[in-house]
């Protein structure tokens, strides 16, 4: 344009500035080209994305996330499963002690040890279910933790009781003799049924009666109780 | 050849210097890139056809550079910088390639 119409005095003065002008903007040219040339194979170029590309970027990462963070968490529970399988492991073991502890106590269950058999030969049937009760209270106090009377399991709810044929106990009839296996310390046990005035006097006492302690190191009580069912007693939170 | 020199000395002082472009310059930069080489190929057919002006040159220079950046900013703003910013270089690189081509012809005779 202005090539067509050239004023050679002002072409001149106006063209040389012009032309450093020129120059320059090359070298920027130049400059720039390079700057984008380095600045393009920077690291993954997120430096010159535009914003809509950084937010779909942003948007996959942040699904990507999102999917990576439940994983984490499934693999977590899992895991907790797997170590958890442990401790579930001690705690059955636990149970299963605690369950065999508490079988012997209830008499649910059959229990051996040391201890005493005493037997009780009554044959004119003079021994009343009283001495029967004091010999169980006596054993109890001796330290005995199971006792076993002619094969019935005595619980903490056992009874003993005078019929006309004869004693009773948990409503099972009984003869003579009457024969008490009690798990415990043998000699704290044989001592308290023979103080003076204990149970094996006043067995003595009744005519034709005789009461005799063995000793043992090993004794089985294989009698069962049947487990108690609770009508009304329920377990409370500890 | 005064021109290709600088060219030359710019490229080769931003491959030494290591500058980095400023972040809000940087989506910018070579859209400008590319439409100041356009109007560098436009003066070059010029100079082949005996009517390049340095005036026309670094208006136009700077003229293009403006309104590419101004048009990709634009676009940036409305939302379809990505479209705009393909557009401008589509736009600006047929117009390199005509007048590569026109060189082409001038140079060669074909």
């Amino acid at each position: 344009m202005t090539s067509s119409l050239p004023p050679p005095a002002r072409t001149a003065a106006g063209g040389r500035s012009f032309r450093i002008i020129g120059v320059v903007l090359l070298a920027l040219l130049g400059f720039a080209l390079a700057v984008s040339v380095r600045t393009n194979r920077g690291p993954a170029g997120l430096a010159t994305a535009r914003q809509e590309d950084l937010v779909r970027i942003l948007d996959d990462l942040d699904s990507r996330a999102g999917r990576l963070r439940s994983q984490v968490s499934d693999l977590q529970q899992s895991r907790d499963r797997l170590t958890g399988a442990q401790g579930n492991q001690a705690a059955l073991d636990e149970s299963r002690q605690r369950a065999a502890q508490l079988g012997v106590l209830a008499g649910t269950l059959p229990a051996q040890g040391p201890g005493i058999v005493l037997t009780i030969d009554d044959p004119r049937q003079q021994v009343r279910a009283d001495v029967l009760v004091d010999t169980i209270q006596e054993l109890r106090d001796a330290g005995a933790e199971v006792i076993d009377l002619s094969g019935v399991r005595l619980g903490v709810d056992s009874y003993v009781v005078d019929r006309g044929s004869g004693l009773q106990v948990d409503g099972k009839t009984l003869t003579t003799p009457y024969r008490f296996t009690a798990l415990g310390d043998p000699a704290t046990m044989a001592q308290a049924l023979k103080i003076p005035g204990g149970i094996v006097d006043s067995v003595a006492e009744r005519p034709g009666a005789k009461a005799s302690i063995t000793s043992s190191t090993h004794l089985e009580v294989r009698s069962l109780r049947p487990l108690p069912t609770h009508k009304y007693a329920r377990s409370a939170p500890s | 050849m005064i021109a290709a020199f600088a060219l030359l000395a710019g490229l080769v002082g931003g491959l030494f210097l290591h500058p980095t472009a400023p972040g809000w310059l940087e989506p910018y930069l070579p859209i400008a890139v590319v439409a100041a080489l356009d109007a560098v190929f436009g003066a070059v057919r010029a100079r082949f056809e005996g009517i390049f002006d340095d005036k026309v040159f670094v208006v136009s220079f700077v003229s293009n550079v403006l309104v590419a950046a101004l048009v990709v900013y634009l676009g940036d703003n409305l939302g379809v910088g990505g479209q705009l910013s393909t557009a401008v270089v589509v736009v600006l690189g047929i117009r390199i390639f005509s007048n590569a081509a026109a060189i082409r012809r001038r140079l060669f005779r074909a």
